[in-house]
């Protein structure tokens, strides 16, 4: 090998380990044409694993839309079984990223299920899941519910009305059930803060003796059930509702056989929710290939949200397709433009239901990382005490906002996002300011995670052990 | 003149033919009426209890589908299938531009030209379904035919394998998948594999699951050759090859292929389920994608399904019959 003449393996190692610097000092790279910083991907065919869900819309449109192409990447989206599959999958590299749930990156880091380093540069969305409880259930609580002048139940509607259900079959040795999709999901968190916040006990984790099963102390048993499958497993009456993403809350009032009661909207407004999941090792070995596809999604996201949701019918047809999400146009209609649809017929508007661009939805925010791993604490998933110090760390471990902002660079260089459409890189802290529009009225400030644990009635905090 | 008939007219034309000539109309019609008209009413029957039942069965879904309805969407796949071609021919396209672009830019680039990206049509997942299954029995048949001689001429190795083969016999393709996932994953490891993990572990558990009834079939029937033929080989002092080949093999025909039809059916049956459980491409994906969907289209995209794979299935076994007349000496039998 020369130094004349650089081989392309060369060029593109050179290339990759001055990314860091190339977003500054694109004149680095002068080989490259103009407008470009980043140079050619690496590894140009990768194929991205989904979970059956419309919070998958951004890989979805990337690919239709052709953003994916417009990067040189060519993508195969490939719909997996169940969580697990598909971390596993990511992990073992037969996927080369994924659709993930939040805690998922967070978990597999810190070693809670398989340990794993992953990586998340890139938010998917807000909100979009949502509680359904059996239409049994439902009769049994809709007496109590507050209501509104036409008679229809007010919303939010809290745990405190589903806690005589629940305390009633527990007497008569009838527990009660609820399914969730997996343990280290957001609807999890959701559906026991939910729980919680109405005083029903979700369970503990007890990791530290072997308990992965989070039913220590529980007045609901919670247990996984892969989001396809929810409607089934009601109906079949297994379990007596289910927190899980869209179009599966729709879909059983669709089928008629249970009632969507509270959207994670209400229980925290604008919860961060999917992020999409890379291996440390695939960035670090791929670093071109990663802000590709990091522009990419962000263009794909700013689509579906782009002048006040206009594209969003579009979307919906997309994602209707039976390799995307495959539910009926008009079930995954009903969340995606703006509307909820609780009992048969009450449709109300939620126009924030599916954020994928909006609020800085895209950026991956040390804060929500943080969110996370307080609630992991709080249900005893991490079972011993950990600093704020620790909790900062291990967000920055995962979170990268760094690579978000070089393909954010990119795009506004290239004249296909503006500055504006980001927040402000110089000044950005990756924190959210203190949030508290949460259903129990509690503040939740990223910088002080243990101070925040301090505020529930029910859960773990300070040197708590199960 | 008659016999001489039916031996060369497949035995469906032959009532034609006779009754064009106008041999005995009676009797023709009669022939004609059992090979065709019964068919035909059986499936007539079955599609008016199969639309009568659906009406009346109301699924979370929307109703059960009918054959309209079954058929409507295999019309939808057909289109879906030929709207992707035209898809995967834009692709390339695209791809070759872009190409171009950046070896202008960049003229170290070496191209790569990448595969199609998109989804497998219903068409593709059958074309899929057809090589693992296919490739599978090969296989098996392979291992299990040669093993069955030699346990069968061996009264002594059969004693030894027979419990094993019993064991085995019966267990599941859903047992099987499991294990076979993880030893592909950890013992196939290769940067540029020559076929896809989820091929292999497909075709492996078709291998494992159709191994025996070909195995023990042809035990069975290597065993069983008539006393006499083993004499003539004696005496003739036949060499343990040619007395394989001469002798063991000719006679024990019959019940190979009764075996190798046997591990055929169930290789499709096993390969079906295997796809489902294992998410790898092919039919069982197909009908597993559809369940997940949970659309108002999918119970009749299932129902295309089933169809076409128990009509797959069928046409299997039937060349397994075709296969099995060519090769066996003895025409007179009755197979069926």
């Amino acid at each position: 090998m020369t130094t004349t003449h650089p081989s392309r393996r060369h060029f593109l190692k050179r290339t990759a380990m001055s990314l860091a610097a190339a977003a500054f000092a694109g004149s680095a790279l002068t080989a490259l044409p103009a407008q470009a910083e980043v140079g050619y991907p690496e590894k140009e065919a990768l194929t991205f694993g989904f979970i059956k869900l419309t919070d998958m819309a951004p890989l979805a449109i990337a690919y239709e839309k052709g953003f994916f192409e417009d990067e040189g990447l060519y993508v195969t989206l490939e719909a997996q079984a169940n969580w697990k599959v598909l971390l596993d999958g990511v992990i073992t590299g037969q996927l080369d990223g994924a659709h993930m749930l939040a805690g998922q990156p967070l978990a597999a880091t810190i070693g809670y299920g398989t340990e794993a380093e992953i990586i998340t540069p890139f938010s998917m969305d807000l909100n979009g899941n949502g509680i359904t409880l059996a239409n049994d259930v439902w009769e049994e609580m809709l007496p109590n519910l507050p209501k509104r002048d036409d008679g229809k139940p007010a919303h939010p509607i809290k745990a405190d009305y589903l806690k005589p259900v629940v305390d009633e079959r527990n007497a008569a040795g009838d527990p009660f059930k609820m399914g969730m999709v997996f343990p280290v999901s957001t609807h999890n968190y959701e559906l026991r803060y939910w729980l919680a916040a109405g005083g029903i006990h979700p369970g503990y984790y007890d990791p530290s003796n072997g308990d992965t099963s989070g039913l220590i102390d529980a007045d609901a048993q919670l247990s996984v059930t892969p989001p396809p499958q929810m409607p089934a497993t009601l109906e079949a009456g297994t379990i007596s509702g289910y927190c899980v993403g869209e179009p599966w809350n729709q879909q059983a009032v669709f089928k008629d056989i249970g009632v969507p009661v509270i959207t994670d909207y209400e229980i925290w407004k604008n919860n961060p929710e999917k992020v999409f999941g890379i291996t440390r090792e695939f960035a670090e070995k791929y670093p071109n290939t990663t802000v590709h596809l990091v522009k990419a999604l962000i263009r794909a996201a700013k689509w579906l949200d782009e002048d006040n949701n206009a594209n969003r019918p579009e979307a919906v047809e997309i994602l209707s397709r039976p390799n995307y999400v495959g539910a009926d146009e008009e079930v995954i209609a009903n969340s995606m433009t703006g509307t909820f649809e609780y009992e048969k017929g009450d449709e109300r508007p939620v126009p924030d239901f599916n954020v994928f661009f909006r609020y800085n939805a895209t950026y991956p925010y040390y804060s929500d990382a943080i969110w996370y791993l307080t609630q992991m604490r709080r249900w005893g998933q991490i079972a011993e005490h950990k600093s704020d110090d620790w909790y900062m760390q291990t967000a920055k471990q995962v979170y990268r906002p760094d690579l978000y902002a070089l393909a954010a660079k990119e795009l506004i260089a290239e004249g296909k996002m503006s500055a504006g459409d980001f927040p402000d890189f110089d000044s950005e802290t990756g924190y959210k300011p203190p949030q508290g529009e949460f259903i129990d009225g509690v503040t939740y400030d990223g910088r002080k995670p243990n101070e925040y644990l301090q505020q529930f009635p029910i859960g773990l905090k300070g040197k708590d052990q199960v | 003149m008659n016999t001489n008939l039916s031996l060369k007219t497949p035995r469906a034309i032959a009532p034609f033919v006779k009754l064009a000539r106008g041999e005995s109309p009676r009797a023709q019609l009669d022939v004609l009426f059992r090979t065709v008209g019964l068919p035909i009413i059986g499936l007539l029957v079955f599609l008016m209890l199969w639309s009568g039942v659906a009406a009346k069965i109301d699924t979370s879904l929307g109703q059960f589908p009918g054959p309209a309805q079954v058929w409507h969407q295999t019309e939808a796949l057909y289109v879906e299938h030929v709207a992707e071609r035209d898809k995967a021919t834009a692709f390339y396209e695209r791809q070759e531009e872009r190409i171009a672009e950046r070896l202008a830019n960049d003229p170290d680039y070496e191209p790569r030209i990448h595969d199609y990206p998109g989804k497998p049509t219903f068409f593709d997942q059958i074309v899929t379904s057809l090589i693992t299954v296919l490739s599978g029995f090969v296989i098996a048949s392979i291992l299990a035919i040669p093993l069955g001689i030699v346990i069968g001429l061996s009264s002594n190795l059969y004693a030894a394998f027979n419990p094993l083969v019993q064991i085995f016999k019966p267990v599941s393709p859903l047992a099987w998948l499991p294990l076979v996932t993880i030893v592909v994953s950890a013992v196939y490891v290769t940067d540029d594999p020559m076929f896809d993990k989820s091929f292999l572990t497909s075709m492996i558990t078709v291998v494992l699951c159709c191994l025996w009834p070909t195995m023990i079939n042809t035990a069975v029937g290597v065993n069983t050759i008539s006393r006499d033929l083993i004499n003539v080989s004696q005496v003739l002092r036949l060499g343990w090859l040619t007395h394989v080949i001469k002798i063991v093999l000719p006679s024990s025909i019959p019940m190979i292929f009764t075996g190798l039809r046997l591990s055929l059916g169930i290789a499709w049956m096993v390969l079906i389920a295997a796809e489902m459980l294992a998410q790898s491409p092919g039919l069982g994906k197909f009908v597993w994608d559809e369940f997940q969907n949970g659309s108002s289209d999918s119970l009749a995209r299932i129902m295309v399904a089933v169809l076409v794979i128990g009509l797959i299935g069928f046409l299997l076994d039937r060349g397994m019959l075709a296969l099995q007349r060519a090769v066996s000496w003895d025409k007179t039998a009755v197979l069926r």
